[in-house]
């Protein structure tokens, strides 16, 4: 967080252990001390990534999963954002919907599932829905707190100023709620995934939780574990863009600040 | 009220504390009584135009009479400082000077300068700088609906040149100091040449020195540009130091109002700012029993 060439170093140093541990565990595997029933040694998985690979069948999956991942996540993100923006400017739409939007948030969204297969059987429908729903709390909840939390100082000196209400917007309170928005962000980046992965593991005929769990049928414990990991990875993946987005847009903050 | 309020023509010597006995038991008399007298002695007018007046201004929060009935009429380019106890209301008026309040009885004339934008700025005791914007983007809010692209850079940055903060503008606010913000926040006030400068304490939060040096500079430009300057401060000496005219609220009223006409550049500590200075500490802690 600090500089970037420190954070580089801390990356790096970031994967030493992972590293470690997968060469452990490949030993505890080879040794024996690991039965293969329960863990597949990392070689394992990585022959059943390479098999998987060449028989087009883990691009298809993984993107399969993106896509949904996405695609609820645009459609629950830019929900959460309007009402988030619209109920932290306006107090009337406040009054009229936050009451809600806060009863419906305390239904956990993974509770709907039964639900959601009753309405929209295994197909696409399902896991957009689950997924944007997931999605809508976090921006939701964080824009709107950011925007209530745009010191009233700062929004004052641009009424003095003569600053129309769409300059106000852009200059003042959008840059002050958007730290808080990352917030958001990022912790629905984590909720995105994790929402997909259950969802395919019970209603999917394809991606990579459904990949998952026809390799459980079949007993194929490597592309169980390379599923995991790669769902590990995707998950990174998206935080670590999100960093970058956030590096970019506030580099004013204090804490992203290059010497 | 209005005898208290006595201009002196620029020649007439220093004149001593104006509030005398006759003039407090016409202060303190309710409007009705003075009936026959009602007809002010007018202030000697100024042969100025008037920056803004306050007639009757009165603003209540709740049941709390925060400004009672207040007069005021400040000249174009006159340097005022407003002194008082906090809490007594030196914020709201400025508030209601730059239109962020209103008040709830009474009239406020707030004339426009030549152009014929609003040109009244407000400088904070906080520099409120947007803190994602550059110094010279942060200078340039100042000119918002007013100049716009390469104009409104030229502008921003030879009025930070003027604050002596040029080869700042491309920093972020976070990097500066308490002092050089205010700066900033100064030359954002500045930048499109005000009109009516309100200041409430602007340097209420600096060290000692950096204070003295924010006044000389605020003194130079004031100089310069000759905005009508209103300086809310807690600091007496401050005021007797830059204003050309003091006034003194207490509650809700205009307990003083003193012209402080020396000259300029005036020296820190001479006799003649201490003798006033006592004169507006006298008001404002003593003889209130008698
Ligand atoms: N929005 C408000 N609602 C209720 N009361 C208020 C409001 N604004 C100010 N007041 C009250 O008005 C009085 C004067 O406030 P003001 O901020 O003008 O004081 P001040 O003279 O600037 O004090 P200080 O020197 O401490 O800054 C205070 O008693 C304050 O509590
Ligand atoms: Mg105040």
């Amino acid at each position: 967080m600090k500089s970037t060439g420190q954070s580089i170093l801390r990356n790096g140093t970031g994967w030493l252990l992972p590293a470690l541990i997968i060469l452990l565990w490949e030993f505890a595997a080879r040794t024996g001390l690991i039965s293969p029933n329960v863990m597949a040694a990392p070689s394992a998985v990585a022959e059943a990534f390479w098999r998987l690979l060449l028989s087009g069948e883990l691009v298809r999956n993984i993107g399969v999963s993106t896509a949904r991942a996405l695609s609820g996540f645009v459609i629950g993100g830019s929900i959460g954002l309007f009402f988030g923006l619209a109920n932290g400017l306006s107090g009337l739409s406040r009054n009229l919907t936050d009451t809600t939007l806060q009863m419906v948030r305390n239904i956990p969204h993974l509770a709907l599932i039964p639900l959601v297969i009753l309405w929209f059987g295994i197909d696409e429908e399902a896991k957009l829905f689950l997924v944007a729903l997931g999605v809508f709390f976090p921006i939701y909840v964080n824009t709107l707190l950011g925007i209530q939390s745009v010191d009233p100082q700062l929004v004052e000196m641009g009424r003095v100023y003569g600053m129309s209400r769409t300059t106000l917007f852009f200059r003042v309170i959008l840059p002050g709620a958007l730290p808080a928005i990352f917030v958001g962000l990022r912790y629905a980046l984590g909720i995105m995934w994790l929402t997909l992965i259950v969802a395919e593991t019970i209603a999917a005929s394809s991606g990579l939780g459904y990949m998952a769990m026809q390799a459980r049928e079949f007993l194929l414990i490597d592309v169980v574990v390379l599923s995991i990991l790669i769902y590990a990875l995707l998950g990174k993946l998206a935080d670590s863009f999100a960093r970058l987005l956030e590096r970019l847009t506030l580099q004013w903050h204090p804490a992203f600040q290059t010497a | 009220m209005s005898v208290i309020a006595l201009n002196p023509k620029p020649d007439v010597p220093v004149k001593t504390a104006r509030e005398t006995a006759e003039s407090r038991a016409l202060r303190e008399t309710t409007p009705t009584q003075w009936f026959p007298y009602a007809t002010p002695q007018q202030r000697e007018r100024d042969t100025r135009e008037n920056a803004f007046s306050f007639r009757g201004i009165s603003r209540k929060f709740g049941d709390k009479t925060v400004l009672d009935n207040i007069d005021l009429d400040v000249p174009a380019g006159q340097f005022i400082a407003v002194i008082g106890k906090s809490g007594c209301g030196k914020s709201t008026l400025l508030r209601l000077l730059t239109g962020l309040d209103k008040p709830t009885a009474g009239t406020l004339t707030v004339n426009k300068g030549e152009n014929d934008e609003n040109r009244t700025r407000i400088m904070f005791q906080e520099p409120r700088l947007l803190p994602w914007a550059k110094i010279a983007k942060n200078v340039e809010v100042g000119l918002t609906g007013i100049a716009k692209g390469t104009d409104a850079r030229e502008k921003s940055l030879a009025i930070l040149n003027e604050v002596g903060l040029a080869d700042r503008a491309e920093e972020w606010p976070s990097v500066l100091s308490g002092g050089q913000r205010q700066r900033v926040a100064l030359a954002r006030a500045l930048v499109a040449h005000p009109y009516i400068l309100a200041l409430d304490e602007p340097l209420g939060a600096l060290d000692a020195l950096t204070r003295i040096e924010m006044q000389q500079l605020l003194e130079r430009i004031w100089l310069q540009q000759r905005f009508t300057a209103v300086l809310v401060t807690h600091d007496v000496s401050e005021a007797v130091a830059l204003a050309d005219r003091v006034i003194v609220i207490d509650h809700g009223k205009i307990a003083l109002d003193l012209d402080i006409p020396l000259e300029r550049p005036r020296r820190h500590g001479s006799p003649e700012l201490a003798r006033l200075e006592g004169q507006i500490l006298d008001t404002l802690f003593g003889e209130k029993s008698g």
